[in-house]
């Protein structure tokens, strides 16, 4: 019997001819992913470091990006120690604030390839599925640990097989798709689960299928993702990492699936996460005309080229409405150049939109952006929770770019498609 | 013993609000803010021993660990749910605090009821009756026997000076 792309990875990287779900096996993984959270991550291990010393200086990627450039003297003093971190053990890999949110980065700079084990102090890492590598999510003190010992304890996941068929309809995006899957199998659909993508991949450009990899954990996943195609080649190769710098794994085509589900793209439409949970969707034809305070188009689930592309592009020759605010954060310095470039930020810029740092503020109510009790706001993040933006009193819908950028331009949601 | 009853997809940033999480790190800095969003009494009333039931998927969301390092600070023996995330999981046996996935126990609780716990055996008793849980492989049991995540990795890097 054939096994998951899962079984096959974890199998490969601890030494095993082939590992069952519910096994535990040992692994060092290729990269530590840590970001603000580095300070306190050190700070748990400062005399353990002096004695032991670090076990890798190429294991940890180091983004600063959760609270950049820093709010308060508190948070800058937690960028200064990591700063200091990265000289005293001369880490290679550390991209300070205005890079990026760290997912993109890592992804952008080819820290994350197919085949690759990642791990980090992030819930959202389970993005770098998108490329075709076992990514996934962990605390502050196991990365502390990871940073000792390099090596960490996995539960071989059951693994759930998504099958796509067909192609999304003008104004449906990979959101819309996600949040179908997410509304239809719960908050905790796949947990501790590892769920593939089979299907109609092709025509789920790279973007697409980060913002779908980036919510495996709001369906409680442990990993998702993707085959390595002609998609993922073409994305690695305009990056710089061709196919010799790694080895893609995928599923045998006889793996056995703990659960199979098929989803209909050109059956989709666009969707909201209405508050407080990110499984309470809802289309956006029943809840049209709910009206926003604040919009955000940014994130690591859609704060990428082809976000402010169609945003832009929806925007064009109108404005925000009135007594409304439209916030937009590109996911990195590489993106923002790009939308430079392109003429895009003008664009937005000119339809009334607010352009912030990339980085994550926002959206944890972390930094910049906090909404006001009975205050509503329409977002392309992934989180809705209770209190997520900063206010418990406020509330948060989720939805694409388009839908955002449509609604922006309303004050109130609609239908992109409109 | 107090019990603390919630329901189901409690996150982590209910247990502790993210616009916190880069200004809180330390136990103290975090016990104040516990349950913030959730429940406005925990923080102040939290008594050593008390024990908090919840529903299916406890724990959900940002990978934030300031919940477990809080409630274990707070003294909460354990915390009995239907199912926890993921990341919550392994972020209670790094801080050696136990977590208890019963369903049935779940179910069958009534306020007012009494809670009695084998934690070893893998048996917890609600108003006299007993359900078994899963108790942890002895590989990971270990970690949480050394009194978590740092004093295991610390006790193995010793060994191999």
């Amino acid at each position: 019997m054939g096994m998951t792309f899962a079984e096959k990875i974890l199998a490969r990287r601890s030494g095993q001819d082939r590992v069952v779900p519910g096994q535990i096996v040992i692994v060092r993984p290729d990269h530590l992913l840590t970001h603000d959270n580095t300070a306190a991550i050190i700070g748990k291990i400062d005399a353990d470091l002096a004695r032991h010393g670090l076990v890798d200086p190429s294991l940890p990627v180091i983004v600063l990006d959760h609270v950049v450039p820093a709010a308060n003297e508190k948070t800058a003093a937690g960028h200064k120690k990591v700063r200091e971190f990265v000289r005293r053990f001369k880490l290679p890999h550390f991209y300070d604030a205005g890079v990026g949110i760290c997912h993109q980065v890592v992804v952008e700079k080819g820290h994350a390839l197919p085949g690759r084990i990642l791990v980090g102090s992030d819930s959202h890492t389970c993005s770098y599925g998108a490329v075709g590598a076992f990514a996934t999510g962990i605390d502050r003190t196991e990365a502390a640990a990871l940073l000792l010992r390099g090596e960490l304890w996995l539960r071989v996941p059951e693994t759930i097989r998504i099958t796509l068929r067909g192609e999304l309809g003008r104004r449906v995006a990979a959101k819309d798709l996600v949040l179908k899957i997410i509304g239809d199998i719960g908050a905790d659909g796949a947990n501790y689960a590892a769920v593939e993508f089979h299907g109609d991949l092709a025509a789920l450009d790279f973007d697409d299928r980060f913002t779908i990899a980036n919510m495996g954990v709001e369906m409680g996943a442990k990993i998702a993702v993707f085959p390595v195609d002609a998609v993922t080649r073409g994305f690695l190769e305009g990056i710089g990492a061709g196919e010799e710098r790694y080895e893609p794994v995928w599923a045998d085509a006889d793996a056995r699936y703990a659960r199979e589900i098929e989803v209909d793209l050109g059956a989709l439409e666009p969707l909201v996460a209405v508050a407080h949970t990110v499984d309470n969707v809802k289309t956006v034809r029943e809840t049209a005309g709910i009206e926003f305070d604040q919009f955000l188009i940014g994130t690591c689930t859609n704060g990428r080229l082809s976000d402010l592309e169609v945003a832009a592009e929806i925007l064009d020759g109108r404005a925000v409405a009135p007594g409304a605010r439209l916030l937009v954060l590109p996911a990195s310095r590489e993106v923002l150049d790009a939308a430079l470039e392109r003429g895009l930020v003008r664009r937005l810029v000119a339809a009334g939109a607010i352009l912030l740092p990339p980085g994550c503020g926002p959206c944890l109510g972390a930094h910049m952006g906090v909404l006001a009790p009975g205050e509503r706001c329409l977002s392309t993040a992934n989180r809705n929770f209770k209190g997520r933006m900063g206010c418990k009193e406020a509330e948060i819908y989720l939805a694409s770019a388009e839908t955002v950028a449509a609604s922006a331009a309303a004050g109130r949601l609609v239908d992109p498609r409109e | 013993m107090k019990v603390w009853k919630y329901g189901d997809d409690i996150n982590t940033d209910m247990l502790f609000p993210g616009k916190y999480t880069y200004t809180c790190a330390t136990a103290e800095e975090i016990r104040p803010h516990l349950l913030e969003d959730l429940d406005p009494r925990f923080a102040a009333e939290v008594q050593p021993g008390d024990l908090v039931v919840a529903g299916k998927n406890f724990g959900c969301g940002s990978s934030r660990e300031q919940p477990v390092v809080g409630l274990k600070a707070a003294g909460v023996q354990a915390i009995l749910a239907k199912s926890f995330a993921r990341i919550f999981y392994r972020s209670a046996i790094n801080q050696g605090l136990l977590l208890i996935e019963a369903p049935e126990a779940v179910e069958a609780y009534r306020e007012g009821d009494a809670i009695e716990l084998d934690a070893t055996g893998g048996v917890i008793r609600v108003a006299g009756k007993p359900y078994s849980f899963p108790v942890l492989p002895a590989d990971i049991l270990a970690i949480c026997e050394a009194g978590g995540l740092l004093e295991y990795t610390r006790a193995k890097l010793e060994a191999r000076r």
